[in-house]
């Protein structure tokens, strides 16, 4: 706990540099993307704790990547929808503000959603049974991506926090959960659902000569699709709903008081992901108010006089080792062996400084 | 089509490595925490089985085009190229999949037709749970079931989505009750959850978030499927700088107004400091990193944990699938 909480802070001191702290002042709610291993959910913890340490008022902590790893980000043994409240002594004792957590719970949203959305509770408790659903939201990928935007959209508009820092899932998959309100609408208004939704009967006349159909039944078998098309009837009664949920969420990532921020390390691979999302960040319209840079190796490193140190230490390590051996009662072979290994060391850290600087220069160009 | 242009290939003469031997195995899903080297460890296994002698299918699933970098190609297509002698290696898509499961299963000679088709087929994937992770799960299974090569090695999806892949057969045999593809689960699932054909290899970094989630991973394994976990792979393991004793007198000589770093200073002038604190942050990266590793050995003791050391590489690309490829080697 104590440990993950020192590494929140010492990445917070490092963002306060790159003027983070005037963007998170100004924004009310702040979505962290990155491509997987880069410290994106610890970064947003960062975040969210320099702003209620520094800036003050309720600041809420969201994941929504299915693997779970804000709680232990934020030290916290477990995370629901529910928001707790984290503390934080290990941070600051002065701190301004409040820190609030919360993990989507894929199956507890999309229940909520339903009894929301259901026009009748015969129809909300239809839906809440049916076997499809239950796999929708409890089993299968994406599933989560709408229900994510859609709880956003919730704490939001509840009023209840200030700044709402959102740790979301590995890049490529980012932009899929920015699709999805796109999507939910598309859905809905799509052929497939239209003919899901015609009743058995109908459809077998009108279209089972074409071949889609006949291929459907058989690979899939026509219960299957029954039950498809049951659970899409069940669906449907909720579109009202949604599709107004999903255009106010849209308007919501290109509000003004929302920002992205893309979270990267300077290796290569990272570095094109990073590229790629801001890219396409910008192709949606929405607004990239930093790329952090993580993980990123000192600066000594490079240094010149550093370089000549370690040459001049190579060079002199046989003779030190001898001359420091009866002084510390040690073998100078083992002195010797030390002092090489301490220059090795610093040889190969100053290679991947060298590379990293590279490309910090190159992201910023 | 892949199958056929491996046809003639005859992978039921005796493999070339030892049962009970990682690479022994049919079908190894490779899976991990984003950004822990998971494609490039599936691609040095999978480039250690062709060296080996094993002809060696190689498939990425998520199409980011990680594993085309790997070999240094602009893409992959669902259709296997030969990489590397004896390596071939495809990028899943399941309209593809699709294609090649109609053609094979439903003798569906409408080729041709099939583009709208699959559209609207790939629509109905979207919505119905389980049929886009069976036609790629299954595509896996058929290549293994018809013996056209000895080893498929599978660059799965990270922590997040792998089960519900590995467990698409299942998912589906509980959901459809009639239809073909639910005749097929049955022996996908034999061959998924045979421990001698089948086995998931996690790959970490010793690194506190990757491990707690490969620790996570395999217990969700257990508890939701019958796959077999057969190996975990800590990768970019640091080297240890100083061995126990070693350490200390590294401290003597890097404190600050003793007498030896007074004459480090003397000889190699002020900055000998970076240099020391280089070496003591390299130490305290691997203290750290070796504290997760004995994490996951005590969480996780019935799985082989194989170390491949950090390479300090440039980049991606073939070099650096061969320097993991030997690091794996040396270690089986």
């Amino acid at each position: 706990m104590a440990a993950a909480r020192r590494t929140s802070r010492s990445r917070a001191r490092r963002s306060e540099d790159a003027g983070v702290e005037d963007l998170l002042a100004a924004k009310e709610m702040v979505i962290v993307c990155g491509t997987g291993g880069v410290g994106k959910t610890t970064t947003s913890a960062a975040l969210a704790a320099l702003a209620a340490v520094r800036l003050g008022g309720r600041v809420l902590v969201l994941t929504i990547d299915p693997a779970r790893r804000l709680a232990d980000a934020m030290g916290l043994t477990e995370l629901s929808n529910a928001a707790v409240q984290v503390s934080l002594d290990g941070i600051e004792t002065e701190a301004r503000g409040e820190l609030w957590a919360a993990m989507l719970d894929t199956k507890a949203s999309w229940d909520d959603l339903v009894r929301r959305h259901a026009p009748d509770p015969a129809t909300r408790d239809k839906i809440l049974a049916n076997p499809l659903y239950r796999n929708i939201t409890a089993r299968f990928v994406h599933s989560h991506d709408y229900v994510a935007m859609e709880r956003l959209h919730e704490l939001r508009s509840s009023g209840d926090f200030d700044l709402i820092v959102v740790d979301t899932p590995p890049s490529r998959n980012a932009l899929t959960f920015l699709d999805a309100p796109a999507r939910m609408k598309d859905f809905f208004g799509g052929r497939l659902l239209r003919w899901l939704t015609v009743p058995a009967r109908s459809r077998l006349f009108t279209v089972a000569s074409k071949p889609f159909y006949q291929i459907a039944d058989r690979v899939l078998g026509s219960r299957f699709l029954q039950d498809i098309a049951e659970f899409f009837v069940l669906f449907q009664t909720m579109e009202a709903g949604f599709v107004q949920r999903a255009h106010d969420v849209e308007r919501l990532l290109t509000d003004p008081g929302t920002t992205f921020v893309v979270v990267s390390t300077l290796e290569t691979a990272p570095l094109v992901e990073s590229r790629h999302l801001a890219n396409e960040l910008a192709a949606r319209g929405f607004h990239l108010g930093a790329v952090l840079a993580n993980r990123v190796l000192p600066d000594t490193l490079r240094s010149r006089p550093g370089a000549v140190a370690a040459g001049k230490l190579k060079r002199g390590a046989g003779a030190l080792a001898e001359e420091l051996a009866p002084l510390l009662g040690e073998d100078p072979g083992r002195i010797e062996g030390v002092l090489a290994e301490a220059v090795a060391r610093f040889e190969d850290l100053a290679v991947v400084a060298k590379r990293e600087a590279e490309r910090l220069s190159e992201l910023r160009s | 089509m892949t199958a056929e242009s491996a046809s003639g290939a005859d992978v039921t003469a005796a493999s070339p490595v030892s049962p009970g031997d990682l690479l022994a195995r049919r079908l190894l899903f490779v899976t991990g925490k984003g950004g822990v080297g998971k494609t490039t460890v599936a691609a040095a296994l999978a480039r250690l089985g062709a060296e080996r002698g094993l002809r060696v299918l190689v498939c990425e699933m998520d199409a980011k085009g990680a594993l085309a970098d790997a070999f240094e190609l602009p893409s992959l297509e669902f259709a296997a190229r030969e990489v590397e002698p004896g390596l071939f290696a495809m990028a899943m898509n399941t309209e593809d999949s699709l294609r090649e499961y109609l053609r094979i299963f439903v003798r569906l000679p409408l080729i041709t037709k099939l583009g709208p088709l699959a559209r609207t087929f790939d629509f109905v994937a979207d919505a119905a749970p389980g049929v886009k992770e069976i036609l790629a799960v299954g595509k896996l299974c058929h290549e293994v079931r018809q013996r056209t090569y000895h080893l498929v090695v599978v660059d799965a999806e990270a922590t997040g989505h792998v089960i519900s892949q590995i467990d698409a057969p299942r998912a589906i045999q509980e959901l459809v009750q009639v239809g073909l593809i639910r005749d097929q689960t049955a022996w996908m699932i034999d061959l998924l959850e045979d421990p001698a054909t089948t086995g998931v290899v996690v790959v970490t970094t010793p690194e506190e978030m990757p491990v707690v989630e490969s620790i996570e991973l395999i217990e969700t394994l257990r508890s939701t499927t019958r796959v077999d976990v057969a190996a975990l792979i800590a990768n970019r393991v640091l080297p240890e700088p100083f061995a126990g004793n070693e350490e200390r007198l590294f401290e003597t000589l890097a404190e600050q107004g003793s007498p030896a770093h007074d004459r480090l200073t003397e000889v190699a002038g002020a900055a000998v400091d970076q240099v020391l604190g280089a070496a003591r942050l390299a130490a305290r990266l691997r203290r750290t990193g070796a504290d997760h590793l004995a994490t996951l050995r005590a969480a996780v003791p019935d799985v082989e944990l194989i170390l491949v050391p950090e390479l300090y590489a440039r980049s991606g690309g073939r070099r650096t699938v061969e320097l993991v490829a030997t690091a794996l080697g040396e270690e089986f």
